[in-house]
């Protein structure tokens, strides 16, 4: 491994997931850089939605109906994405127990489930004129709302118990064994024939899909990602400020903040 | 690594391993019933025997599509490219049904004739401008290929 042969790039990350997964530093570090992360969301989400609604061409075949993938798609690409990543996060809490590594898996589920809804939402307003059905049981339709399901779970759990950390390690429990759902969804359509169309866009191989079509929606992407780290910021500073409500730090800023010291 | 950290470690993933291969098993025993649709051929093949009412994919035929003036009847042929099957529907039409179309329908079979209740269309997962579309579709038939935008949304 890389990290071997140079230890001090190493040393360097393992001193920087240990700050990180200290509260009160990653309370200051989170709101430095959500100013930042919420600028270039805002700036990519305008390029990309002009570029999409108005740059680029009409489909062949669908006419203007196509221009909701530069919502759908980012969105549904970010309803796996946020998984693995809460998944992730679970794992860490699970194992080492890092207090923070809980709180960014439970604050992403929301997010997460957001984006599930805005992606089965999208897709059926898309598929009511294109398909003819506002809905239908195929496998790729099914294994998303199984998705949207498993979060809703997931939060559920979360809140059920009284104490904090015990319904978190509970919760990343569920997130674990639900990623088994992240591979069916995404090849659904390739594993069965489903009314939804195959992939398009391929990380390995050529894309199904023009240039001017794809910038766009690539930029949406992007957008899509940095609002997840712009929410995920906040949300998990507020967490952090809860769950650590009696520490010296969480105090000093309470006192800060308040109208007369 | 931390004993403790490590025996935690090992049991998340064993739970996940069990987990992943009783998912395993579970698609492979429902990969015969979780199929959506049945093709002309496994039709004609009786695949779709024990089902009184099923779904057919497959292209619409070209020039097989007969309106009728008075109703909302459509008659025409899908195809996967081996068989065929007579397809008869009444009701609207979604905006993609056209010829070389891959359709989804469903009803059943009577005499030799599918009588579908509901058509759906699918679209292919290609997308490009009306102009680049037509430019192929021209080159292509001066060196008689198939157009794969249409072609490759064969289910």
């Amino acid at each position: 491994m890389n990290a071997h042969s140079s230890p001090t790039l190493w040393n360097r990350l393992v001193l920087w997931y240990h700050q990180m997964g200290s509260p009160p530093y990653f309370y200051a570090f989170a709101g430095r850089w959500r100013p930042w992360f919420i600028a270039a969301t805002l700036i990519t989400a305008v390029i990309g939605l002009y570029g999409g609604l108005l740059l680029a061409p009409a489909d062949y075949q669908q006419g203007d109906a196509y221009r909701i993938i530069f919502i759908h798609v980012p969105c549904a690409w970010m309803s796996l994405f946020t998984y693995a990543f809460m998944a992730g996060c679970g794992l860490v809490g699970l194992v080492w127990r890092v207090k923070l590594a809980e709180i960014l898996a439970m604050e992403s589920a929301p997010i997460g489930a957001a984006f599930t809804f805005v992606t089965l939402v999208t897709g059926s307003l898309w598929g009511k004129p294109m398909w003819g059905a506002w809905w239908t049981w195929d496998a790729r339709l099914t294994s998303e709302l199984v998705l949207l399901f498993l979060y809703l779970g997931v939060i559920g759990l979360y809140h059920a118990f009284e104490d904090t950390r015990q319904g978190a390690r509970a919760a990343a429990f569920l997130a674990l064994i639900g990623v088994v759902n992240l591979p069916i969804v995404h090849y659904s359509v390739v594993w069965w024939n489903t009314l939804h169309q195959g992939t398009t866009v391929r990380l390995f191989g050529p894309s199904r899909i023009t240039w001017s079509m794809l910038w766009p929606l690539l930029t949406m992407a992007l957008s899509t990602h940095l609002y997840l780290g712009w929410s995920l910021l906040g949300r998990a500073r507020v967490a952090l400020l809860e769950l650590e409500g009696g520490k010296d730090w969480a105090r000093a800023i309470a006192l800060k903040d308040a109208p007369h010291g | 690594m931390h004993p403790v950290r490590k025996r935690r470690l090992i049991f998340v993933g064993l739970i996940l391993g069990a987990v992943a291969m009783a998912t395993g098993a579970v698609i492979y025993g429902l990969q015969k019933n979780m199929n959506y649709l049945f093709t002309p051929s496994q039709v004609l093949a009786g695949r779709a025997a024990d089902y009184r009412s099923f779904r057919l994919g497959g292209m619409v035929e070209n020039g097989s599509i007969v309106r009728d003036p008075h109703s909302l009847k459509v008659d025409f042929t899908v195809t996967d490219g081996d068989r065929t099957l007579p397809v008869e529907y009444t009701g609207i039409l979604p905006d993609l049904f056209r010829a070389n179309q891959a359709v989804i329908t469903t009803g059943r079979m009577q005499g030799g004739t599918f009588v579908a209740s509901e058509v759906l269309a699918k679209h292919s997962a290609t997308y490009m401008p009306k102009e680049l579309a037509e430019a192929m579709a021209k080159a292509h038939a001066k060196h008689h290929v198939v157009m794969p935008a249409t072609a490759g949304g064969t289910p």
